[in-house]
């Protein structure tokens, strides 16, 4: 079986651009391996492994390959920061996806296993990795049966395993499963639930995985469409690749715009260059707000990231520019809000979800992520004071201590600091749950007024002097 | 909360290559390489709050109250102390508003689902969160939603208690089982804000560590049945002792109020315990506070006894020994005391012209184990290879047991066990090797020949841990055993693990076997008639000895039998004449754990009744003996020792101060070695006899202690799985264990830590008495086991 | 329950051997135990530590992390309701309460008949689909109610059957790494040199 009966999953558009890891989104059959081979499938490893293994490294690092899981660290440097002489090195491919509003690694399993199954073996190569870990988030039967059913293939026609094509090149490929927990997509969570243990995050330092990772070993933990982008890189030449997008982000990424859009979908675009003004008013994007509607507000880079309003439309997909703007790309994920949302209750279903995938390892996360939903939700519900708005910063503060970057802070006279902020907690599931609210309200606080009873009867007392 | 001695980390010598220097608070701080900022300021007694940290286990970095700022290149950063190492000239502040903030936030955050208990929790006024809580001034809470709501305690064991609402999931009890115990019975489970610690459903925390997890849990989440709702915390006197329930001797603080012992606690005592004690070591103190203690002396008057005062009974044991024939006095025990009742009983002894005297049952090695380049706790952990011809430590002194645990698992040494059945430590050795009993000398050569052994051998220290591992075998096998290791490797040095408190004192300080008479031969000699008065110093042979047979008629053909101990015995039911003995915690003095290290015990209550420590008695029987005694208290006797016994030196009033005490040689005089054995082979028809104590047992300090009486088991026989098929028996039935001496009935289980041909029983535990089928002068037993 | 069968104990040892420590299999076995009850049963979690090293409690402690091991059985069907900010923003709650009311249950319950379990779940990757949902974690997506209506009929009707297994099986498909290709797994304790394609030369 595999399961061919399934439908693809919906919601790409290719449009009129460039495509390096959606090419062959295209053909109903574009998960086989007939297909793959019949559309350049496998060359770039056969080229890689025409060469040394040093010189495919060199060729990634100048492609200045942007990690796509949420921070941005280019592939070809990451690699470089595992220890001198310890073996052996690991590669664990972070398919977890489950960021809210973030799609296009379940696409590019389902719809492209072979492309990725090829990138995991360039970098295992370049890098002189010894054992690849591909990890996909639990929920997911589809990508875990497409993918399970290319390796199958690749390992029968010998893409995979010992002596890779012939060459002196071995390596396996071991398909990981989750089973539903979103902080587990942290890598050293990724890598702590590999080990079969409960994922929570440990701490860097000391537990950097590229010095100290899985089983204790250097370990490269790349997010799946980061790898994606090898193939088309190994054919084309990292010439090729900067050639698209900026210097400082070039290639492409795959986005996907949700909400009240009247085209919500996924988009692969060009690094640097699209605005977002371009992705939800573009002809070839998203179309416009729903209904016609104005838009109130949109989330750019999935869940955790600080909100936009209209005023940032025009900033483009770079990170040096929203970064400094108090918001961050992640993981290309965008939520729209049009001029009818419910910001208050918005805001709750993000800090709800944060709290509720706080592992629960530390404590200004696991107590203050709850707090701030159960203050948040008696406010929507009407039955807030003035006082839970006040200790919902309060509770922020201990979370993540400072101004929260924020663009809209310098409205306020709090001048914005840029990612990533300062944190108390281990990883950023527990600012991330602050996020949210804090964006909504700063951004809409009379949305939040109108809701609360205006009551001082609570005592408060100072937590500080 | 019991401190680290820091004694000597501070002063580093000058050009250690390891020595960083940073600030804290702009005090300079002198640390070492790798040290965390957190220890680096417990150094200096610059306090950071914490709640996760402890310093015997790995950091996690997870309750975040020990945030501190150090200066950075980017400004000055908040890094958790307990996972930040120095460097040096680092500036670190612990005392700024952000530091200050983020602490007051996280007790806040931690209070928020504490419920508001205090009153009535046993931590209550020692909990560190009570502590900072009222210290950082927060007011009244602003969490105004319900909290989270758990069932009030469950018990996650027969000793420990868990309430999960007061828990604040600091990781501290689950990573000791884990990390520190080996026993991962207790788990985090669920996830976020419903995490909870927890064991699996029907699988109890039955760890012989539990007890740990009490004392470090930061909060009142963890409380012990023995100590739960006993006394407040400011109500508790305390003084720090030594532990000898076993000759580990972990360090502790007996703590008491009103007079009666509540609570001991493990003190970090680092060439020993660590801060860790075992469950045994941590709950017998109950059986102190006894009701069924003796408290007066008695003289039995035909079948019963009567009060008697301690003039009339001292006079009557006075009177039995002046008549004794010449050399028929004897002595046996001693072992449970302290040095300086060891002592006076050894002057006591040679005043009197006592030849038999032992302080070991026949269930030791003989005292020639001292003769050999004696090794410490620290060296046998400190690297190299560990050789075990030793009982199952994690059963007999199961905080030596941690240490050899950690060693391994921190892979600074490797283990390689010769065992009749597997032990505690079998999983952390390197090489592991079932040799049925009488044969461990015979396998030695062969094994320790293997290319890579011999390679690990030659690779650094040797270090041999020896002890009884079987009391249906021979002491003279493991004499052999150690002969044929010492052959290979005749640098190694030898940790003897007898496992009585004070074992090693004794033996040391004048009840060491005089001329090969050891108890054997003086429960032999009283069985002939030939002991005219035979005193049982918390000695209870019909308990102890394995050849219970011996024991019997040892003890019935004494002519007059002298008891000194706590309680009635076994055996002291059969004296005519008891005496009642201060026990731990009603005497001062000092102590020699296995390695020979002297530290103090102190007297923390009264004695029971009208009981006196062993040395008292000593002195006055001296003294009605017509000798000349010019002892009347504790100091004078230490004198005395000290100038008496080569290698003692001025150790014992020093140790009274100091915490981990010091390590004495003294060598016991030595017996003629034993002879060695030769076991037969064993008819393939039968079984070898393994027997070998278990932690929990019918000991009279457990049975009397209710929290430990009921971790006795029944007595099993546990054979081969295989074994189990051929004798045609079912699990957990009946069968019959018999030789030409006797015959007993126990059940029977299957258990593949027991090679084939091998049949185990645990010692003393509830049942029939595997010791009627053990004869001594046969040096190995073998038996034959049918179905019924 | 019940312990793994004996076809599964087959299986895990497999899985088990890709891995340089049998503890990471914890989680794959798990499924596996699902797979076979439907649920993850005591019996099974012992089972599992048995086979990869770990005590019980440990295993239960790695399994209730995870939002898809079920400690007592749940409906054949699971249907999984996202219910975050796209699917939120898009009509999730009114879809969640259509649910509740065409089965007559809370979201987090199971029917009588032990068919359905209806529960609130986190996003699913498919937010642009808003609202969406899984059920036993096969997609249905931009779900109005009456396509809800219909989605429940088909499943009562077993209609669905050969495109959606009972609850526990999620991957029909399993990975096999037969053993004249594979290259085994790579221990830490095993390997201390590097790979020997990194000899700066090319590998073919
Ligand atoms: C809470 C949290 C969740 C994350 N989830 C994911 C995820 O689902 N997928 C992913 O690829 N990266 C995720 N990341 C980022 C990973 O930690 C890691 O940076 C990434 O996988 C590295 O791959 P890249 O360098 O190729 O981007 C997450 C990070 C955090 C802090
Ligand atoms: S921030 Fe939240 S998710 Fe991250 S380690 Fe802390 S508790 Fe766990
Ligand atoms: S029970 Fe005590 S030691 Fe264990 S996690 Fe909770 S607070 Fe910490
Ligand atoms: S190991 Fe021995 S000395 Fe230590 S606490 Fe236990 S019984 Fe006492
Ligand atoms: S003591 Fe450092 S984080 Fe808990
Ligand atoms: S929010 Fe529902 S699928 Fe992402």
């Amino acid at each position: 079986m595999t399961g061919g009966t399934w439908k693809h999953a919906p919601g790409f558009y290719a449009g009129d651009r460039p495509q390096v890891v959606t090419s062959r989104f295209q053909y109903e059959d574009s998960y086989t391996l007939e297909r793959y081979l019949a559309t350049d499938g496998y060359k770039g490893l056969r080229s890689a492994l025409a060469r040394p293994a040093n010189e495919i490294h060199d060729e990634v690092k100048n492609a200045t390959v942007l990690g796509r899981g949420g921070a941005g660290f280019p592939a070809g440097n990451k690699w470089g920061l595992m220890p001198q002489g310890v073996w052996p090195r690991y590669l664990v491919v972070n398919g977890d996806e489950s960021e809210p509003g973030t799609y296009k690694d379940r696409l590019l399993m389902e719809r492209d296993p072979h492309q990725l199954i090829e990138g995991c073996l360039i970098a295992s190569y370049a890098a002189g990795l010894s054992q690849c870990f591909l990890y996909i988030r639990g929920e997911m039967a589809l990508a875990q049966e497409r993918v399970a059913a290319a390796l199958n293939e690749a390992y029968a026609a010998g893409y995979i395993g010992k002596n890779i094509l012939g060459s002196k090149f071995s390596l396996d490929i071991v398909l990981h499963w989750g089973a539903g927990a979103y902080v587990v997509g942290e890598e050293t969570a990724l890598i702590e639930s590999l080990e079969g243990n409960r994922g929570m995050p440990r701490l860097k330092p000391p537990y950097f995985p590229a010095a100290n990772g899985l089983y204790g070993q250097p370990t490269i933990v790349n997010n799946v469409e980061t790898l994606a982008n090898l193939p088309w890189l190994l054919n084309n030449g990292a010439a090729a690749y900067t050639a698209i997008g900026t210097a400082t982000s070039p290639g492409t990424r795959m986005v996907a715009v949700s909400g009240h859009v009247n085209r919500p979908g996924v988009f692969e675009i060009i690094n640097g260059i699209t605005t977002f003004r371009d992705l939800l008013y573009g002809d070839e994007f998203c179309q416009g707000i729903r209904n016609g509607n104005d838009l109130k507000a949109f989330v750019p880079g999935g869940g955790s990231a600080p909100w936009f309003t209209p005023d940032q439309l025009d900033l483009p997909f770079e990170a040096s520019q929203v970064g400094p703007a108090g918001s961050m790309l992640g993981s290309g994920a965008i939520m729209v809000m049009d001029s009818t949302t419910d910001i208050p209750r918005a805001a709750l279903t993000l800090t709800r979800f944060y709290a509720h995938e706080s592992c629960g390892k530390c404590t200004p996360c696991r107590e203050g992520g709850t707090w701030l939903e159960r203050i948040l939700s008696r406010v929507v519900d009407g039955k807030g004071t003035d006082a839970d708005l006040d200790q919902i910063f309060e509770v922020g503060e201990s979370i993540c201590p400072g101004a929260f970057p924020h663009a809209s802070n310098e409205k306020l006279g709090i001048a914005a600091v840029p990612f990533p902020y300062r944190m108390n907690t281990i990883c950023f599931v527990g600012p991330s749950a602050y996020a949210p609210v804090h964006s909504a309200l700063t951004l809409f606080r009379s949305e939040f007024d109108a809701r609360i009873v205006k009551r001082t009867m609570i005592k408060v007392t100072a937590v500080s002097e | 909360m019991t401190t680290i001695d820091t004694t000597d980390t501070n002063d580093l010598p000058p050009q250690d290559p390891n020595a960083v220097s940073i600030t804290i608070n702009g005090r300079t701080v002198a640390a070492r390489k790798g040290d965390l900022i957190i220890a680096a300021a417990d150094s200096v007694d610059e306090y950071i709050p914490r709640f996760c940290y402890h310093p015997r286990m790995s950091s996690v970095g997870m309750c975040r109250q020990c945030m501190v700022e150090v200066e950075g290149p980017r400004g000055p950063m908040m890094v958790v102390s307990c996972m930040t190492p120095v460097a040096d000239g680092q500036i670190v502040r612990t005392d700024t508003p952000q530091v200050k903030r983020a602490q007051e936030g996280m007790i806040e955050l931690l209070l928020a689902n504490h419920p508001l208990d205090c009153p009535v929790c046993d931590k209550g006024g020692e909990c560190p969160l009570q502590d900072q809580a009222f210290s950082h001034g927060a007011g009244e809470s602003r969490f105004v939603e319900e909290k989270r709501h758990y069932e009030k305690p469950i018990a996650i064991s027969e000793l420990v208690f868990l309430d999960r609402e007061r828990c604040i999931l600091c990781d501290r009890c689950t990573r000791f089982a884990d990390e520190v115990a080996g026993d991962p019975l207790i788990s985090f489970t669920q996830r976020g804000n419903n995490t909870q610690v927890m064991t699996f459903p029907d699988e109890p925390f039955a760890s012989y560590f539990s007890g740990n997890t009490v004392q470090i849990c930061p909060v009142g989440a963890l409380t012990a049945s023995p100590y739960r709702f006993k006394a407040r915390p400011w109500d508790l006197e305390q003084r720090e002792s030594t532990c000898t329930t076993c000759s580990v001797g972990c360090r502790t603080v007996v703590q008491s109020s009103r007079d009666e012992l509540l609570r001991y606690q493990g003190v970090d005592s680092d060439p020993v315990n660590w801060g860790w004690l075992c469950d045994k070591g941590r709950f017998n103190f109950q059986s102190i506070n006894s009701d069924d203690r003796l408290s007066t002396p008695q003289i039995k008057s035909g079948d019963t006894y009567a009060a008697a005062s301690w003039s009339d009974a001292l006079e009557s044991v006075a009177r039995v020994i002046r008549h004794s024939r010449e050399g028929s006095v004897a002595i046996l025990g001693g072992a449970r005391g302290t040095n300086e009742d060891a002592f006076m009983w050894g002057a006591l002894a040679d005043a009197v012209g006592v030849t038999m005297r032992d302080a070991q049952l026949d269930d030791g090695l003989p005292e020639s184990v001292f003769s050999y380049a004696q090794a410490t706790i620290d060296s046998a952990c400190a690297g190299g290879t560990v050789i075990l011809l030793a009982p199952d430590l994690k059963e007999e002194l199961p905080v030596l047991y941690l240490r050899l645990r950690d060693a391994v698992q921190k892979k600074k040494i490797r283990l390689i066990e010769i065992s009749s059945h597997e032990t505690g430590l079998t999983k952390y050795a390197w090489k592991s090797i079932r040799a049925e009993s009488g044969t461990a000398a015979g396998v030695i050569p062969m094994l320790l020949a293997q290319a890579d052994v011999s390679a690990q051998l030659s690779s650094g220290p040797v270090v041999i841990v020896a002890g009884r591992p079987n009391l249906a075998e021979s002491a003279s096998h493991t004499m052999d055993a150690l002969s044929a290791v010492l052959a290979v490797a005749p640098s190694a040095s030898v940790l003897p693990v007898l496992r009585r408190g004070n074992v090693r004192g004794a033996l040391s300080l004048g009840l060491a076997p005089r001329n090969g008479n050891d108890a054997a031969a003086i429960l032999e000699a009283s069985a002939k008639g030939n002991v005219d008065c035979l005193i049982l110093l918390g000695a209870d042979p019909l308990s102890d000895v394995a050849d219970i047979d011996l024991a019997r008629r040892g003890i019935a053909g004494a002519k007059f039998v002298v008891a000194i101990d706590t309680f009635l015995t076994a055996s002291a039911s059969h004296a005519d004449v008891v005496l009642p003995a201060a026990a731990y915690g009603e005497k001062d003095g000092t102590t020699m754990n296995l390695e020979g290290r002297v530290t103090s015990v102190v007297q923390k209550i009264t004695p029971h009744g009208t009981s006196r420590a062993d040395w008292m008695i000593a002195v006055e029987l001296l003294t009605l003996l017509g000798h000349e005694s010019n002892f009347t208290t504790l100091s004078d006797i230490q004198d005395a020792m000290s100038a008496a016994v080569p290698g003692f030196g001025t150790t014992t009033t020093a140790v009274a101060i100091k915490r981990d005490g010091v390590v004495v040689s003294v060598a016991p005089p030595s017996s003629a070695p034993a002879a060695t054995s030769v076991a037969g082979p064993r008819n393939s028809y039968e079984f070898r006899l393994d027997l070998s104590r278990k932690l929990f047992d019918r000991a009279i300090g457990t049975i009397t202690s209710p929290s430990l009486a009921n971790l006795a088991t029944e007595a099993n026989v546990f054979i081969h799985p295989l074994d189990l098929d051929r004798v045609g028996a079912a699990e957990g039935t009946n069968v019959r264990v018999t030789n030409s001496h006797s015959s007993i009935v126990l059940p029977v289980r299957a258990s593949s830590s027991v090679p084939r041909g091998t049949a185990w029983v645990p010692f003393n535990q509830i049942g029939a008495d595997v010791r009627e089928l053990i004869r001594r002068n046969e040096s190995i037993i073998d038996v034959r086991i049918e179905s019924m | 329950m019940a312990r793994l069968t004996e076809e599964n104990v087959r299986l895990a040892r497999e899985i088990i051997g890709r891995y340089p420590k049998a503890r990471s299999a914890t989680i794959p076995l798990l499924h596996l135990a699902q797979e076979q009850d439907g649920y993850v049963t005591n019996e099974a979690m012992s089972h599992i530590g048995e086979l990869v090293g770990a005590s019980s409690a440990e295993v239960f402690g790695t399994a209730s992390f995870y939002e898809m091991f079920k400690f007592e059985p749940v409906g054949k069907y699971l249907i999984n309701i996202c219910g975050t900010m796209s699917c939120a923003l898009m009509g999730a709650e009114e879809l969640m309460h259509h649910a509740e009311e065409r089965l007559g249950i809370k979201m987090g319950s199971t029917t009588a008949d032990g068919k359905f379990t209806l529960e609130r779940a986190e996003c699913q990757a498919a937010c642009t689909e808003a609202p969406c949902l899984q059920v036993n974690y096969r997609y249905r997506y931009r779900v109005t109610p009456d396509q809800l209506d219909t989605l429940i009929d088909d499943l009562s009707a077993g209609t669905l059957s050969s495109e959606i297994p009972a609850h526990g099986v999620v991957a029909s498909v399993r990975q096999h790494i037969p053993a004249d290709r594979g290259v085994g797994a790579v221990a830490p304790e095993t390997v201390t040199e590097n790979p020997v394609w990194l000899d700066g030369k090319a590998a073919l």
